[in-house]
């Protein structure tokens, strides 16, 4: 048995390439797909299909000159962007990806750590992660930013509420503060096949908490921080290179902890939607469809180039069906990839629902913001809790 | 290694403690005060209080310490500056002064408590959710009560007051 820091260490260096690939990617996949809802092809030059778009991003974002403004706070205006991203960073050491598994002599949970407060503690991290926006725009001297920093901090402190009070409802069902916890009570079905996720009893609570999860994370439509035609851009007008970076990735990285936290909590985490048997052949059938789509696709190809690149991503996504057709008769190798299938496949959907809404709705005011989530969502998510607490109290009896 | 990370924090709150006092800008004394929120936060934690320490940060940093952050930018308050009112050897005098004071306090409070028996890391098991809720909502309810009926009226205080303004 390997000591407990040796494996700590390679699952956290794992986890961070994996979150920090995904958000590079996560921002190219919003721009195809805000590209493709408003017909146009997005990023496309770099690479092919624009795949290498966020490496060129990366190295355009380093290499750039990092511009202090004048009479600016030097130390809060370098300080604000770390702060963001670090809070932002944080919150993946408590979101657990899968069960248990045994890998030859280590057994181990898909998860960095399980804290009893887990969830607690990611509401936590989350309400400090404020500071950095706030931080940020004060030390701009600048009264766009100003405002944007304002704005976000307002906006997040109101937000902030419904969000606790939704997540409070599924804790009161489950009786736990830990997502571990929280995923095996959802584990199991009603009726053998309606599964006991917490979003069918609490569908109320979910909406809620994916509402204030979209003005939490400051996203259209509730950007209001980052107006840009009234505020230039907010908070981080001020901001280039490696900061205005940060800031980018603090926003992101906040968007898949939002999309975690809801799958954890309303969704039954990395557990199927089907009992065992059926659910083992979703991903089997969605790589192989996907596989032939390209396929077919390859053999009356639109350019010339595609005659070689379509079949070869068949031929990837068959071998992703095949990898997961050899699993189910290897018990690890099962375990893992299909939790990783359902957990990453839940928090996929929800961030597409994320941009779908980006590129299809328009903003808030800003009183209809505020009036919003005082007389709207949190009297609802109040009452959504009172209800699940009072079902819980005599059910218990 | 409880103790390396208890004197590391224990430190860091004493330090953002003299940074509080000392800062001459506003924003700089109420990161500070948030440092010592969190170091606090973590000697909670180390003594098994981890619901405490979750609380300190939720509602302490998360959302009080917020709300003043806000209320400095909103009025945009900037830099004070030093008074220098008093002499050289007055403030010579003051730290020998401040030291004794110090000192007399300590031992007297160490005096007048009962002699502890020394902290255990990891000891205390008490400190769960789960433990706090029900200690909270049976033996300690009616202060839990008053204490909501004080906020209530706090609340209602501050709305009268702020109509007034208007």
């Amino acid at each position: 048995m390997p000591p407990f820091i040796l494996i700590s260490l390679i699952k956290a260096a794992l986890i961070a390439f994996v979150l920090l690939t995904t958000l590079a990617y996560l921002q190219w996949i919003e721009r195809k797909v805000i590209a493709h809802i408003q017909i146009r092809v997005g990023p496309y030059r770099v690479g092919p299909h624009g795949l290498l778009q966020p490496l060129a991003d990366v190295v355009k974002l380093i290499t750039k000159e990092g511009v202090i403004p004048s009479n600016v706070n030097k130390l809060f205006y370098l300080m604000a962007p770390w702060i963001a991203v670090v809070l932002a960073l944080i919150s993946i050491a408590v979101i657990p990806f899968g069960p248990e598994i045994t890998v030859g002599p280590v057994t181990t949970w898909m998860q960095l750590t399980d804290l009893r407060i887990g969830i607690l503690f990611v509401l936590a991290v989350s309400s400090i992660g404020v500071y950095g926006v706030a931080l940020g725009g004060w030390a701009s001297n600048n009264k766009y930013s100003l405002l944007g920093g304002l704005r976000s901090s307002a906006q997040m402190i109101s937000y902030e509420l419904p969000l606790a009070l939704a997540v409070a409802a599924p804790l009161l069902l489950a009786n736990t503060l830990s997502f571990r916890d929280m995923v095996n009570y959802q584990s199991g079905y009603w009726l053998g096949f309606i599964p006991r996720w917490n979003a069918i009893p609490e569908i109320l609570g979910f909406v809620v908490f994916v509402i204030a999860g979209f003005a939490e994370t400051n996203r259209v439509p509730f950007d209001l921080p980052e107006a840009e035609n009234e505020l230039v851009a907010g908070f981080h007008t001020e901001y280039s290179s490696m900061s205005f970076a940060a800031f980018f990735m603090a926003e992101y990285a906040n968007m898949v902890t939002v999309t975690a936290v809801g799958t954890l909590l309303f969704l039954g985490g990395w557990t199927p939607p089907f009992p065992e048997p059926y659910s083992n052949a979703v991903p089997i059938l969605v790589f192989a469809f996907g596989g032939l789509i390209a396929m077919y696709h390859g053999l009356n190809p639109a350019r010339r180039m595609d005659r070689f690149t379509l079949p070869a991503t068949g031929i990837v996504f068959l071998g992703i069906a095949a990898l997961f057709g050899v699993s189910l008769f290897v018990p690890v190798l099962k375990t893992i990839l299909m939790a990783l299938f359902w957990f990453c496949g839940k928090i996929g959907i929800l961030l597409f629902i994320f941009i779908w809404v980006r590129g299809t709705s328009p903003r808030f005011r800003y009183d209809q913001l505020m009036r919003f989530a005082w007389m709207f969502l949190f009297p609802l998510s109040m009452l959504n809790l009172l209800v699940t607490g009072l079902v819980v109290a005599l059910s218990s009896k | 290694m409880t103790a390396l990370i208890f004197f590391l924090f224990a430190g860091l709150a004493v330090f953002c403690g003299i940074s509080l006092v000392v800062q001459t800008h506003p924003i700089a004394s109420a990161l500070s005060l948030i440092g010592v929120m969190g170091s606090l936060a973590i000697l909670y934690l180390q003594l098994g209080g981890e619901f405490i320490a979750a609380a300190q940060v939720i509602v302490y940093a998360g959302a009080i310490m917020v709300l003043f952050v806000f209320v400095i930018m909103l009025l945009n308050a900037g830099a004070e500056g030093v008074s220098r009112g008093s002499s050289p050897l007055v403030r010579f005098l003051g730290i020998f002064l401040v030291a004794a004071f110090l000192g007399l306090i300590s031992f007297t409070i160490q005096a007048m408590l009962p002699p502890s028996e020394s902290v255990v890391f990891g000891a205390f098991q008490g400190g769960t959710a789960l433990e706090i809720g029900r200690k909270l909502f049976t033996a300690y309810l009616l202060p839990f009560e008053v204490t909501s009926v004080l906020i209530l009226i706090a609340i209602v205080g501050a709305m009268v007051l702020a109509r007034k303004e208007i």
